[in-house]
């Protein structure tokens, strides 16, 4: 469905084998680390709560205040703390991100593993679903589907609506890589010779299957995460998330909709658009590195480094035959 | 292989991804929700009984799902009856047609711009790989990447409107609506600046990244080294023999990155109030007028997927490989 | 031999440096001569530097390759110490190739004969409408009908690509012609077809020849000189006659035993029993000493180094070395 992070992940691959790939690795464990712990201990980090008004000696909100000691980001229309937001979004964001992000990488699996190792009609059926889903435009096609699920009136958090939109939508890559790997292993030398000792499929998947591709599946579930968390924080801005339950996304949606912008009230709209880049970005990073590890990308092309060819220390050695008028060399 | 087979496959493939958009339009929005009546003709709106009933019979909605009330809803698309939005109280059909001038230019230009910066510059990187430029164009990408699109509007419309003056939204002041070209047009460039700008910034990573890989893998092939024994310099090696061979894959890319476009536009076009067909799909979610979005739906879909289309035609026209045969 | 030499290769030493960091040396210390007009045979087992060894001369090896060291004399001038533009204008103008494999070393998107008009126009050979002409008679040469010159490489066969490859070098007339495995992934009877054509353009040119090839008959046939790699170092070198005759190497004396052979596949060296030295962990000493049959103390401590045994003949032997002492 996606294609765009395939492209990514293929250039970074190959920039990363120079490029110091594990200080990228480390600042990439770095940001998904903080995000985390922002979001885990978020009542330790503010003394407020979300959903808290701070008011002035006088009894009246602070509403669109700058930062200042008391919140250190500001206070957004409603005078409530930004900072405390933020990290309480932490929790709604990451956790819809990765709930997505785990579902995706579950089917993706499944279906990869299944296409891979049985082919046939299986795999045939799997190719061309995905190729359909990678022409339908995904935005419109998820707004439509959960516009629909919320007019069924079925009483469930938006939240577990764009999870399940999300993970059902966005595995089809992970099946193809997934796929394609199995492939791979499935013609080697030991998969053969457990069949051959009459060894089941669920345990040659198991035993032989999973474990080669179990580092895979981990990359790039972190990748997912990545596009999960992108995806939530759009739908949340155009106003399909929680207004109870905020994520950054949530918040910037608030923002924008009450004049954040023409208010100068900076600090209400570039933290939470921060954040989302922090975590999205150590994903990537981190994903990405670990993927490097497993697939190192091959070494160069014609056209690079024209003059490093050749060091020449004119050796000097006796012309034998006497020497040669220099010609101009064509 | 075979063009005429290449063609047919491709164009066979097309119809059927059209066509299951098609059920899946009908399925969400006719068979899903609880009540057809309100599906067709509004949540809030009060009317009897009787009333009711004469309009399901007056839709067809008293008959089987299918085949009957799927064949009719399908004659009425294919008529461009695409329904009535309940918000703005006109035909679906017409509201689409309105707004599609302003999305396709809109994105038209961020293409453009993009596709000519984007190869540019991925170009470069790939060649020159592993220097400054190529770092700091990938750099550039990652970080296009990891940036959330509205937002990205958000601040260029706070930085634009805050330091340079630009108009924070719409295509033309209210002021210059219904005055002459030459002032309007001015006016409309000035509006466009923005959203202009972030459409490119977002979509110019994508061409980079795409170009950058598809340099890289070109000049390895062993066509190249035979120019560069030939004594071409790496310059007319790039122009002559990679070039081509690079964008040749960038048609098929441009149109699959199409789905990724339409996203953009709505984004976009929701933050800078740009009045397109993405801000329309915006409202319509918020509204919920669902005719108004199946409508939207359908069109940008199937837009995508004919653009697609398009592109393996164009693709056979552009590769002798497949030309020829 | 009494003309001067073409090419003459001294001391010509590469590496590689791969990606974990290991320096790989794929040519150490290799001379050869290639005199005008004369066919030289360059055969070794896969992976033993040929290829490396051409691309070296030509100056086209990959960016993680480097030249530590050697001189490239060709009429005299030191290749290696060029500048870039005229190493530039000395390809193909007097030293083109046609590279191993050749299958994908044509442009899909371009026609067959504007790659062999670029080239000549290339070098300010002659105008336009001549170049056309001169791309009509090269590909008559190779036997290819003029009307297929607005073809692309997918409308024709192997042999045929092989052939317009072959046109293509010779397009601005070189004197110096490398032909890497230019047979290989061909079918027989096309590969016989191919030698023939090179053989009929060397003497209808009176071009010189590099041809690597694994076929040992096709060198008794073709070739005046051969020269026997090992492992990045040239093992035996001379004339054909001489070497086949007389064989002193231990390399060469196991590959010409198996010779001739008619149970064996054309294109196939002999077999020898172990496989070829890893490059970035040489054994010390001969770097043939784990294969060698006849190898005895000394070769497992100290690199033999090239000893003249006359008429043009060298090898690189210990065995050798005691003999010429002894006389
Ligand atoms: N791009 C490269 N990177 C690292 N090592 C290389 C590279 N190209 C060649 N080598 C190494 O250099 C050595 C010589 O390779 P070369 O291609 O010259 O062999 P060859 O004699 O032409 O073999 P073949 O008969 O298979 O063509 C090989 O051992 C190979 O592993
Ligand atoms: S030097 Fe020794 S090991 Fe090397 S070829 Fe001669 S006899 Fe064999
Ligand atoms: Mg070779």
């Amino acid at each position: 469905m996606n294609p765009r992070w395939t492209l990514l992940k293929r250039n970074l691959l190959d920039f990363w084998q120079t490029f110091r790939r594990n200080r990228m690795g480390l600042v990439g464990a770095f940001l998904v680390l903080t995000a985390v712990l922002a979001a885990v201990f978020a009542p330790l980090l503010s003394p407020y709560t979300p959903t808290e008004t701070m008011r002035d000696a006088g009894g009246r909100a602070l509403t669109f205040a700058p930062p200042s000691v008391h919140a250190p980001l500001g206070t957004d229309d409603a005078g409530r703390d930004v900072w405390t937001q933020l990290v309480y979004g932490a929790r709604i964001s990451l956790t819809v991100g990765f709930l997505a992000g785990f579902i995706a990488m579950f089917i993706g699996s499944l279906f990869g593993i299944t296409a891979g190792y049985f082919g046939g009609w299986v795999d045939n059926l799997l190719m061309r679903i995905t190729d359909v889903l990678l022409v339908i435009p995904d935005l419109p096609l998820i707004l439509v589907l959960v516009a629909t699920v919320r007019q069924l009136d079925l009483k469930v958090s938006p939240l577990v609506i764009l999870v399940l939109v999300i993970g059902l939508l966005y595995w089809t890559s992970t099946a193809r890589l997934i796929r394609s790997q199995v492939l791979s292993i499935k013609e080697r030398q030991y998969v053969y010779r457990a069949r051959a000792i009459g060894a089941g499929n669920w345990h040659i998947v198991r035993r032989h299957i999973l474990p080669q591709i179990m580092p895979l599946i981990v990359a790039n579930t972190v990748l997912i995460l990545s596009t999960a968390i992108l995806i939530e924080s759009g739908l949340a801005f155009l106003g399909l998330g929680d207004p109870t339950q905020p994520s950054w996304g949530t918040m910037l949606n608030f923002a924008f909709d009450r004049n954040a912008v023409t208010n100068g009230a900076w600090w209400f709209y570039l933290p939470p658009g921060l954040a989302i880049i922090w975590a999205t970005l150590g994903c990537v990073l981190l994903g990405n590195v670990l993927e490097e590890m497993l697939n190192p990308r091959l070494a160069s092309h014609h056209l690079e480094g024209e003059q490093s060819i050749v060091t020449h220390p004119p050796a000097p050695f006796p012309a034998r035959e006497g020497g040669v008028a220099k010609s101009d060399g064509g | 292989m075979n063009r005429r087979d290449y063609l047919l496959r491709k164009i066979f493939f097309s119809l059927v991804t059209l066509a299951i958009v098609v059920v899946l339009n009908f399925v969400l929005f006719r068979v899903l929700p609880g009540d057809p009546v309100r599906a067709v003709i509004g949540r809030n709106v009060r009317i009897s009984a009787d009333t009711q009933q004469a309009l399901r019979e007056q839709f067809g909605l008293d008959r089987p799902v299918f085949p009957d009330q799927f064949l009719t809803a399908l004659g009425q698309w294919s008529r461009g009856n695409l329904g009535v939005s309940w918000s703005l109280r006109k035909p679906v059909g017409e509201v689409l047609v309105a707004k599609l001038g302003n999305t396709l230019l809109l994105i038209g230009l961020g293409q453009v711009l993009s596709i000519i910066l984007g190869v540019a510059l991925g170009l470069l990187a790939g060649w020159k790989r592993k220097t400054a430029v190529d770092v700091g164009a990938l750099t550039f990408s990652l970080i296009a990447w990891a940036i959330p699109t509205f937002w990205l509007g958000i601040i260029l419309l706070a930085a634009g409107s805050t330091w340079l003056g630009l108009p924070t939204g719409g295509i033309v002041s209210p002021s210059n609506v219904g005055k002459p070209l030459y002032t309007v047009l001015p006016d409309v460039a000035h509006h466009l600046i923005l959203p202009t700008l972030t459409l490119t910034i977002l979509y110019m990573g994508e061409y980079m990244l795409i170009m950058r890989s598809s340099i890289m893998e070109v000049l390895g092939e062993d066509y190249i080294l035979t120019a560069k024994a030939k004594g071409m310099s790496h310059w007319q090696v790039l122009r002559r023999h990679a070039l081509k061979n690079a964008m040749l894959p960038i048609v098929t890319l441009i149109a699959i990155n199409l789905g990724f476009t339409v996203s953009g536009a709505i984004y976009v076009e929701t933050v800078f109030s740009y009045d397109g067909l993405g801000k329309m799909f915006q409202t319509a979610l918020v509204k919920q007028d669902y005719p108004l979005l199946q409508g939207a739906f359908l069109l940008l879909a199937v837009s995508v997927i004919l653009a697609n289309m398009l592109a393996d035609i164009l693709y056979t026209y552009l590769d002798p490989r497949v030309k020829a045969a | 031999m009494t003309s001067l030499p073409l090419l003459r290769v001294r001391n010509l030493s590469s590496e590689f440096v791969t990606t974990d960091g290991t320096v790989a040396r794929a040519l150490d210390d290799v001379s050869f001569d290639v005199h005008p007009g004369q066919t030289v045979g360059l055969v070794g087992e896969s992976g033993c530097g040929k290829t490396t060894t051409l691309l070296s001369i030509m100056r086209l090896l990959p960016v993680s390759a480097r030249i530590t060291s050697g001189q490239v004399l060709f009429n005299g001038t030191d290749l290696l110490g060029l500048s870039e533009a005229d190493m530039r204008r000395c390809r193909w103008k007097e030293l083109a190739i046609v590279f191993q494999g050749a299958m994908n070393a044509l442009n899909p998107v371009m026609t067959v004969g504007e790659q062999i008009r670029e080239a000549i126009l290339l070098h300010d050979l002659m105008d336009s409408s001549h170049a056309t002409r001169r791309v009509d008679e090269l590909l008559d040469m190779v036997g290819i009908a003029a009307s297929r010159r607005d073809q692309y490489p997918h409308q024709y066969s192997g042999g045929m690509r092989q052939r317009a490859m072959i046109a293509m070098a010779l397009a601005c007339q070189p004197s110096l012609l490398f032909a890497d495995e230019p047979t290989t992934a061909l079918d027989v009877m096309v590969q016989a077809q191919i030698l023939e054509l090179l053989q009929k353009i060397q003497k209808l040119l009176g071009l010189a020849v590099v041809l690597v090839t694994h076929d040992l008959g096709v060198v008794a046939e073709v070739c005046d000189a051969v020269v026997v790699m090992y492992g990045g170092k040239v093992a035996e070198n001379g004339p054909v006659d001489e070497v086949y005759n007389h064989p002193r190497h231990p390399y060469t004396q196991r590959l010409l035993e198996a010779f001739p052979d008619l149970n064996r596949p054309a294109g196939s060296l002999a077999t020898i029993p172990g496989t070829p030295p890893r490059l970035n962990a040489l054994p010390p000493g001969c770097r043939f000493a784990p294969r060698c049959h006849k190898a005895f103390d000394r070769c497992h401590i100290e690199a033999p180094v090239e000893t003249g045994l006359g008429r043009g003949h060298t090898a690189a032997c210990h065995l050798l070395e005691k003999t010429e002492a002894a006389k």
